[in-house]
């Protein structure tokens, strides 16, 4: 199968059109001897489209899917409902199969969806100016750290542990060939030790970022740390959870600058971690240092309402080594789930979300509380994930669980080594009481 | 059309829940009232129905490769296989979790393991990583891995050479890198210019970003000498690997001396691009950068058959993003070069380049063609002479809109007045290209005797010409009550 629509026949009129009599002459003419290829690439041969399904549905039978198993996982990607009205959606070729919206007159679709996208995720927090996604929110953290050093021009950058240690490891990356030195402030109890943040932040600082509710699922002190960073030019970055928002004040009210954060939970599939989502939004000071597309809406000839790229002297195609950022294709397709997911929920359906997951979260807290080999790793509030230090290898537990249905929660000492055999819980509305207390009920057994 | 928002009516409501089956706590138990919102956000107030007709309604008013043909150069934009998709959403890849154990997820691993040493045979490279989530993040950990090589060795340099013609990614993703960019010219033939490239090749440069074949749809002639002169100054040699569908099983960047490159999944390997992404971006290295490759690497314990996250690369760049890639854009890859096999993939790019030369040869008579020689997968016209009657290339390709042909690609690259960059793709018929010739020459006549016709384009789409300037002069980002 090569999806190819050219007959012999046609090929036949093309090459004597061209005065050619093989497609072959094209390549000798244009690529040197020395590299060509004088063998057949080793791949597997071709398949029917039947052969296909068979071997790949065979392959995806060796995953053991979320569809059949009850999870308890969470740490940065999160298995909430989908409805089906989403799925559909995207699923329309007139959505998944355009490029980039480079013709505004044909892409009205893509583009409105996006303003809409923009729109909701300025409400939600509380931000004037959000982009039209970045790959994932650990590229939106290191883009936001990346705009500060651009704007404050200091060379600083201070991260809470408390912070997704894969998304730490990112911007490290991304810093990688400037001069930026990365500061971590330590833990304190599941959330940031806010006095030795309180040391470390000065003039010198570009931006301090804080995760909340945090890696361990914990809430931050938002209000006092926005208050601390009143008093420097330093901005205030944080990375979030979406719906949480349903129920969480919106960042900007904490005098957050910049806000990031991995919008799967929006209405995208796990995917075993990607595509995602890369929320990013920010004041309205910073629009002309944005990464990624703007969308904008405008006037026709006609004076009727319409939506373009805007701004796009940002970016890479017109500004080259100057743009604020290399990113060209970002994650439109799953910005646009997220804004049917939105619609779906609505104001009531966004916080119900959110509730159910505090409630049934809590819910299982209390009941691993009572297993006398856990204890809680923290006592600070939080909102759909928590974690446990535990007497008994956390490795054991989820091979006790994992046979009987259950994938146990996420065992944290491969980053934090100071923590071993402790685990981190995560509870969504898809969560049953019975599934909780099975969960409970096996591990009270071991 | 009117605005999610602008439907929305206070109560009316989409989505359904199961009733909360824990006994509920008091919220101002469980969080500080300090942290809680006031009032719930500002969302849209819809039925399902009403989101079903609006998105629907709104997909109707974009162009899209299962509607249009869509010859936008140095985008691939090939038919997208729906079997792909159908194998992508199987629970089995869709709805499994990064932190599974690695025993309940060795299909993906093993599927991402067979992908990676494909891309690697199909680009003469060592080691292939998937993890980059796009074109641009493929370049970005390309230029990561050169940057820690040359630490290494005890200076990361501090200059990076990009021809002229390059895609604008390339300088972007230097800068980030604190490189700085020197730009080298290109020759009459439109390839890089060698002896100018000789005078800017020093110890303090750290790499060459090329494109081959290049923009203008040409395949470098010097691409090796050019690779052996960069090499012989301690620095390496980047291949963006934009337009690899011209030569799959035709010619190897590796083999050309190229040290990496990364596959655009979404353009070469059939993955829909999604109104702007996902996208995925794998890189392919040799020996010598295999060491800095993002961690984890996929690999396979021979010993007892099992695949595995290999953390243990000491000289690894680290992460790029979080997790191992746009996995669900990856199956789809996998899909289409099971499906396609050599010969198919080699078939491909026999397709693409006679396509891209029939389509050339059709209107290198209405059109100005800078660069007279043959093409590979795409070729780039120039509407100076039309420029000159009065209508330029962003004229013209609005006029296209209306014949129901998505535009190529204009004014890049740079090097070429008034550009168009047109690119065919394998998957289009002879009617569908005769037709495109037929309308641009038409357009071409019209350009002489009614200009009007074309200032004025489009005509029948749902929205006529956009105030950009207005739009970038007072941005409106979002929605807002009247």
């Amino acid at each position: 199968m090569d999806f190819v629509p050219i007959t012999d026949q046609d090929k036949n009129e093309m090459l004597k059109f061209l005065g050619i009599k093989r497609v072959d002459e094209l390549f000798d003419l244009s690529i040197p001897d020395e590299v060509r290829m004088d063998r057949s690439l080793n791949l597997p041969a071709g398949i029917s489209e039947h052969e296909l399904l068979r071997e790949l549905e065979g392959i995806a039978k060796e995953n053991v899917s979320l569809s059949d198993h009850v999870s308890f996982l969470g740490g940065g990607v999160y298995d909430h409902f989908i409805p089906k009205v989403v799925e559909s959606l995207i699923s329309l070729p007139e959505f998944y199969s355009p490029y980039t919206p480079y013709q505004a007159e044909v892409s009205q679709g893509v583009l409105q969806s996006l303003f809409e996208y923009q729109s909701m995720v300025s409400e939600l927090t509380g931000l004037e100016v959000a982009n039209a996604s970045l790959y994932d929110g650990a590229t939106s953290l290191a883009e936001a750290a990346l705009l500060a050093h651009d704007i404050t021009k200091k060379n600083e950058v201070i991260v809470s542990e408390a912070v997704h240690p894969e998304y730490r490891e990112v911007l490290k990356n991304y810093a990688r060939g400037l001069d930026i030195t990365i500061k971590t402030i330590p833990l304190k109890n599941g959330q940031t030790d806010i006095s030795a943040l309180e040391d470390m932040v000065s003039d010198d600082s570009s931006c301090v970022i804080i995760q909340h509710p945090n890696f361990f699922g914990c809430l931050e002190d938002m209000e006092r740390i926005g208050d601390i960073l009143d008093r420097y030019p330093t901005l205030f970055i944080a990375s979030i959870d979406p719906l949480s928002l349903g129920l969480l004040k919106a960042p900007a009210s904490f005098g957050v600058d910049v806000v990031i954060g991995e919008g799967q939970s929006l209405g995208n599939k796990i995917n075993f971690g990607g595509p995602n989502l890369g929320i990013f939004a920010c004041r309205k000071d910073y629009i002309r240092r944005v990464p990624g597309r703007l969308v904008s809406s405008t006037t026709d000839t006609l004076g009727r309402t319409g939506y373009v790229l805007t701004l796009q002297t940002r970016e890479q195609h017109i500004r080259r080594e100057r743009a604020t950022s290399n990113i060209t294709t970002s994650e439109v397709l799953n910005a646009i789930a997220a804004a049917i997911y939105l619609s779906y929920l609505g104001p009531e359906g966004i916080t119900e979300v959110a509730y159910q997951c505090l409630q049934k979260a809590h819910y299982a807290h209390d009941k691993l509380s009572e297993i006398s080999y856990l204890e809680p790793f923290s006592d600070t509030p939080f909102f759909k994930e928590f974690a446990f230090k535990s007497e008994r290898s956390v490795h054991e537990i989820n091979e006790r669980l994992f046979n009987e249905g259950i994938i146990g929660g996420l065992n944290i000492d491969r980053w934090y080594g100071q923590y071993p055999n402790t685990v981190l819980f995560c509870v969504t509305e898809k969560r049953t009481r019975d599934e909780i207390d099975r969960l409970a009920a096996i591990m009270e057994a071991i | 059309m009117e605005t999610i928002f602008d439907i929305s009516r206070p109560g009316a409501k989409a989505y359904s829940l199961p009733p909360l089956d824990v006994p509920g706590k008091p919220i101002g138990d469980l969080t500080p009232a300090s942290l809680l919102r006031d009032e719930a956000p500002c969302l849209p107030e819809v039925s399902e129905g009403e989101i079903a007709r609006h998105y629907t309604n709104l997909s109707n008013m974009n162009f899209a490769i299962d509607t249009t043909f869509y010859p936008l150069g140095s985008c691939t934009m090939k038919y997208n296989p729906k079997v792909n998709e159908a194998i992508a959403s199987l629970s089995g890849f869709s709805n499994i979790h990064p932190y599974q154990d690695e025993s309940q997820v060795q299909g993906a691993l093993k599927l991402m393991y067979e992908l990676a040493q494909w891309l690697a045979e199909i680009g003469g490279f060592k080691k292939v990583s998937l993890q980059p989530a796009a074109g641009a993040q493929g370049e970005l950990t390309g230029m990561a891995m050169i940057r820690a090589y040359h630490k290494k060795n005890g200076n990361p340099r501090s200059k990076v050479i990009i021809p002229d013609s390059a895609h604008g990614t390339n300088p972007a993703t230097a800068a980030m890198l604190g490189y700085k960019v020197v730009t080298v010219p290109s020759d009459e033939l439109g390839g890089v210019d060698v002896r100018s490239l000789e005078g800017l090749l020093d110890e303090e440069v750290a790499a060459i970003f090329l494109t081959n074949p290049n923009t203008l749809g040409i395949f470098d002639k010097n691409v090796v000498k050019i690779n052996e002169m960069v090499h012989s100054v301690g620095a390496l040699s980047y291949c963006d690997g934009a337009n690899l569908n011209a030569i799959l099983g035709k010619s190897r960047p590796g083999d050309m001396g190229f040290d990496v490159l990364q596959f655009n999944l979404h353009k070469t390997f059939s993955t829909p691009h999604g109104g702007g992404g996902p996208g995925s971006g794998p890189v392919g290295v040799n020996e010598m950068l295999e060491p800095f490759l993002p961690v984890p690497l996929i690999e396979k314990d021979e010993a007892v058959g099992a695949y595995f996250l290999n953390y243990e690369r000491p000289l690894s760049i680290g992460k790029m993003k979080a997790f191992y890639g746009n996995f669900g854009v990856i199956v789809k890859a996998y899909c289409y070069i099971r499906s396609l096999g050599a010969e198919g993939l080699s078939h491909v790019s026999d397709i693409a380049v006679l396509n891209a030369n029939y389509l050339k040869t059709k209107l290198e008579e209405a059109y100005i063609l800078p660069y007279d020689v043959p093409c590979m997968h795409e070729f780039v016209l120039s509407a100076e002479r039309q420029k000159r009657q009065g209508v330029k290339a962003r004229d013209i390709v609005k006029r296209l809109l209306d014949f129901n042909i998505h535009p190529p690609t204009i004014y890049f690259p740079l090097i070429v007045d008034e550009a168009l960059m047109v690119e065919p793709t394998e998957t289009e018929s002879k009617e569908t290209l005769d037709r495109f010739a037929d309308v641009m020459r038409q357009i071409a006549e019209e350009a002489v005797e009614n200009p009007e016709v074309i200032l004025t384009a489009p005509h029948n789409t749902p929205v006529s010409r956009l105030n950009e300037a207005e739009a970038a002069r007072h941005p409106r980002l979002k929605w807002q009550k009247d």
